[in-house]
């Protein structure tokens, strides 16, 4: 085998599902900035590349309310990753922008002045959602056609990285989505472009990623399933002039830490039972079957009657991964049965969001670094599921184990991101370290 | 009694990177990059803060002559968390932006300044800036001012979107938030319609401050309505004094007290040695520009004292509540810049320049709502 390859670790600040465990009396504030700092700190105390903020840009709906049984609400995210650059100085500042629900220029502007104010730590998580229901609370409302998302979002890079490049010189851009002119009031950022990360699995998502992104955010878990995504977007690579190294795949996983295996198994299953609360049962039975389901008890068996499967609305706002209801139905039923007759509850346990990886400190070390050295991926997003605290045990022991087997960095490699991410700047050819 | 007890006096200043005159940076040898550092600005906002004033304005326009400007949110969210006390307002415009986007973002400055954060809505007037974004031609004052009201409007009211207590993490039934305390705000205007509620929780401040420029006909109704600090420029103190009748007027036609907003005046200054030191500073300014920058409102050319001088007659004779400093050159001159009054005890909401005393009532509201308001 070559030389180990180097892990890259994002930490994803607990966000607005299930994952984030509100409920434990360990679980602090998701809107003060002070855990933000913690949170952010502790990244940068590991070493890690970057600390990462989701976004969406309406609150999310149940059965046509509110859901109101996860997290609900956040800061913003440019202006909480202005202020952590006044906090930190090494840690990368990832944060999600939608490119449906903002005009380039103004994109430019804000996302140069983070880099330049936190000395070269941009990035931009592009996404491209654009629902309708999302676009009530914008000024060109509506929605985009599917097919248009990306064609907009390419658009949109083309434009601000025309910007960041002109250095006081006119830009002039007419296309399908945009026409833009004019000077653009910043000098090139520390960064050159801020790091631009891509999150969305489609085949455009795939390529546009491939086209454009330094970093791709992706959800596939297993060791196989990651392989396979890791050699097809690679291999999207060459057609776009770009090397291997050009484009980092970062899965986001969570985990779960024990003084033992065992007793880390143990842990996960408490945490799992804190994550689907017997109301969240029910909300994801509900969505899975497109109808209310509230009478049923979530320690009883799963429902006899079918899934609604025209009624694909009933939850809104959210990310959906869209698989035939009635195919997982049947799914959860047989599995409810192998397993002895589990109830709702038990079934959403097991059949949503298992964690990741769940072990003792090298165990989980192990088994993250056999992902990485077996091309499933670059590195991780780490998704804890506690806020601020949700990284600590990571940091203090996961860290000096991925240390120790010569595949996790000692000190960060320079000041910025690029840096970390072993990227090149984007109007250098070569790496420093290529160039050493 | 004297004339002073009543009064309230506020300082504010707007810093730009270098100073209101474009040869600035020039004149005082600054490397264009140390403009863009967050360093260099962190020093000028510690240096008012120790100063005592209540307010930072950082300005922003996506106006091509206006200069490198970083983003006024991020830059004033950059500072927050390292320079405690001070009131932090940045210039976010409302022509060809989101407002649900700026809503969120100045609550968030208000969380990551604990309760500090103000903001000052402004208008893009010029073909130049409408061609940066592409979506819809300039417009007249009247129109741009239209908008800029409903803006601000549905700002405030996706603010108020989430109540106060919303957030109730109830274990026993499952439900982090009250949804019953989360209220869309069903807005629809003439230029936009915003859903809501906002994706972020009501700020420390509930209302973080709303500092309006009110120089133009058109910005008047706005400001009755909206400021909390109404900015106003005036050749001298007694244009500034008919401006602060008209405005306290139509605000309390709008059926507000007018002691609930503070008229702040724009003095240019420019502070040296002696008055000769800075007239010659500012020779040397124009000569490197290659033309002499009108003023934009009253100047103080000369020693620290001059600038007291003029801030208490302004203040005693009911020209102001209170001035922005705008600096013509940056950072020599913010050694010199004006100091609250040793004599006022803190928390009384007293402020003076340097070498004046100015007796005012215990709470009489010197200091910014900002500072004096719940922190939730
Ligand atoms: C891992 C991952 C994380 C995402 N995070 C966000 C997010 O924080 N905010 C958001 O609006 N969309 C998010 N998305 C949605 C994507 O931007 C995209 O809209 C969605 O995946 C559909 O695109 P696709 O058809 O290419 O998959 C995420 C997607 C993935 C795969």
């Amino acid at each position: 085998m070559s030389a180990t390859k180097q892990i890259h670790l994002g930490a994803h600040f607990p966000g607005v599902n299930n994952t984030t465990v509100w409920s434990d009396p360990a679980a602090g504030s998701q809107t003060d900035f002070a855990s933000f700092v913690h949170f952010a700190q502790n990244a940068e105390r590991g070493l890690m590349d970057f600390v990462f903020l989701a976004e969406g840009l309406r609150l999310r709906e149940h059965r046509g309310r509110i859901h109101d049984l996860d997290v609900v609400g956040r800061p913003d995210t440019f202006t909480v990753l202005a202020a952590l650059a006044a906090v930190t100085s090494r840690v990368g500042l990832a944060g999600t922008i939608n490119t449906t629900y903002n005009e380039p220029y103004e994109l430019a502007s804000q996302f140069a002045s983070l880099d330049h104010l936190s000395a070269g730590r941009a990035a931009w998580n592009m996404v491209t959602t654009s629902d309708a229901f999302t676009g009530e609370n914008f000024r060109r409302g509506g929605f985009l056609p599917r097919e248009q998302r990306y064609e907009r979002a390419a658009e949109v890079v083309a434009v601000t990285r025309a910007l960041w490049d002109s250095n006081g010189a006119e830009v002039e851009h007419h296309g399908p989505h945009f026409d833009v002119r004019g000077t653009f009031p910043l000098s090139p950022s520390p960064q050159g472009h801020p790091v631009l990360i891509q999150a969305g699995d489609s085949a455009q998502g795939r390529d546009f990623a491939a086209a454009t992104a330094d970093a791709i955010f992706t959800l596939h878990g297993t060791l196989e399933a990651g392989q396979a995504f890791y050699a097809d977007v690679k291999g999207r690579l060459p057609q776009h002039g770009r090397s291997a190294d050009d484009l980092k795949v970062l899965p986001g996983v969570t985990f779960v830490l024990g003084d033992t295996d065992a007793e880390a198994q143990d842990e996960a299953v408490r945490i799992r039972r804190q994550q689907v609360s017997p109301q969240t049962a029910i909300a994801f039975l509900e969505q899975v079957w497109g109808r209310e389901l509230s009478e049923y008890d979530p320690d009883g068996p799963l429902p006899d009657v079918e899934p609604d499967v025209d009624n694909v609305s009933i939850t809104r706002g959210r990310v959906r991964h869209a698989r035939d209801p009635r195919a997982v139905a049947q799914e959860w039923r047989d599995f409810a049965a192998a397993h002895g007759g589990l109830s709702i509850r038990e079934v959403v346990i097991e059949k949503t969001g298992r964690q990741s990886f769940i072990g003792s400190a090298r165990t989980v070390a192990a088994r993250m670094d056999e992902f990485v050295q077996r091309d499933a991926c670059d590195g991780f997003i780490l998704v804890p599921h506690l806020t601020p605290g949700g990284l600590d045990r990571f940091v203090a022991e996961v860290v000096p184990e991925l240390q120790d087997r010569g595949s996790y960095r000692t000190e960060y490699p320079g000041p910025t991101l690029r840096d970390h991410l072993g990227l090149r700047h984007p109007h250098a050819p070569l790496t420093r370290k290529e160039s050493a | 009694m004297s004339p002073f007890t009543e009064a309230r006096m506020h300082l504010a200043v707007e810093l730009t990177a270098a100073g209101r005159h474009p040869a600035a940076a020039r004149w005082a040898r600054l490397d264009p990059a140390v403009l863009l550092s967050a360093p260099h600005h962190a020093g000028l906002v510690r240096t008012a803060a120790r100063r005592g004033l209540d307010l930072a304005l950082f300005p922003h326009t996506f106006h091509p002559d206006g200069g490198p400007l970083l983003d006024a949110v991020a830059l004033a969210a950059r500072l927050a968390p390292v320079v405690p006390g001070i009131g932090i307002a940045p210039t976010a415009t409302v022509t060809h932006t989101e407002p649900f986007h700026v809503s969120k973002s100045i609550a968030t400055l208000d969380i990551v300044s604990s309760g500090r954060a103000g903001w000052e809505p402004a208008v893009s007037r010029t073909q130049a800036e409408a061609d940066l974004f592409g979506r819809k031609p300039a417009a007249a004052p009247a129109q741009l001012w239209r908008e800029a009201a409903d803006a601000i409007e549905v700002v405030v009211r996706l603010w108020d979107s989430w109540e106060d207590d919303a957030v109730i993490r109830d274990v026993a039934t499952g439900r982090y938030v009250d949804r019953d305390k989360l209220h869309p705000i069903d807005f629809e205007g003439e230029f936009f319609s915003v859903k809501g509620p906002s994706i972020t929780p009501r700020p420390p401040q509930g209302h973080p401050l709303v500092v309006l420029r009110a120089d133009e006909e058109e910005a008047l109704p706005v400001a009755a309505r909206w400021a909390d600090v109404v900015r106003i420029s005036a050749p001298d103190l007694a244009d500034a004094a008919h401006a602060r009748d008209r405005i306290r007027g139509v605000v309390a036609a709008a059926g507000r007290d007018p002691d609930e907003i503070t008229v702040l005046l724009d003095v240019e200054v420019h502070l040296a040695a002696d008055r000769a030191r800075a007239r010659r500073d500012l020779a040397e300014l124009d000569a490197l520009s290659g033309a002499a920058l009108p003023a934009s409102s009253v100047r103080v050319l000369g020693p620290p004292t001059d600038l007291a001088d003029l801030i208490g007659t302004a203040v005693s004779t009911r020209a102001a509540d209170g001035v922005t400093l705008v600096p013509l050159a940056l950072p020599p001159t913010s050694t010199s810049w004006p100091t609250r009054s040793s004599r006022c005890s803190p928390g009384a909401g007293c402020c003076a320049p340097a070498g004046q005393a100015v007796r005012c009532a215990p709470g009489s509201g010197c200091a910014v709502r900002s500072t004096t308001t719940r922190q939730g």
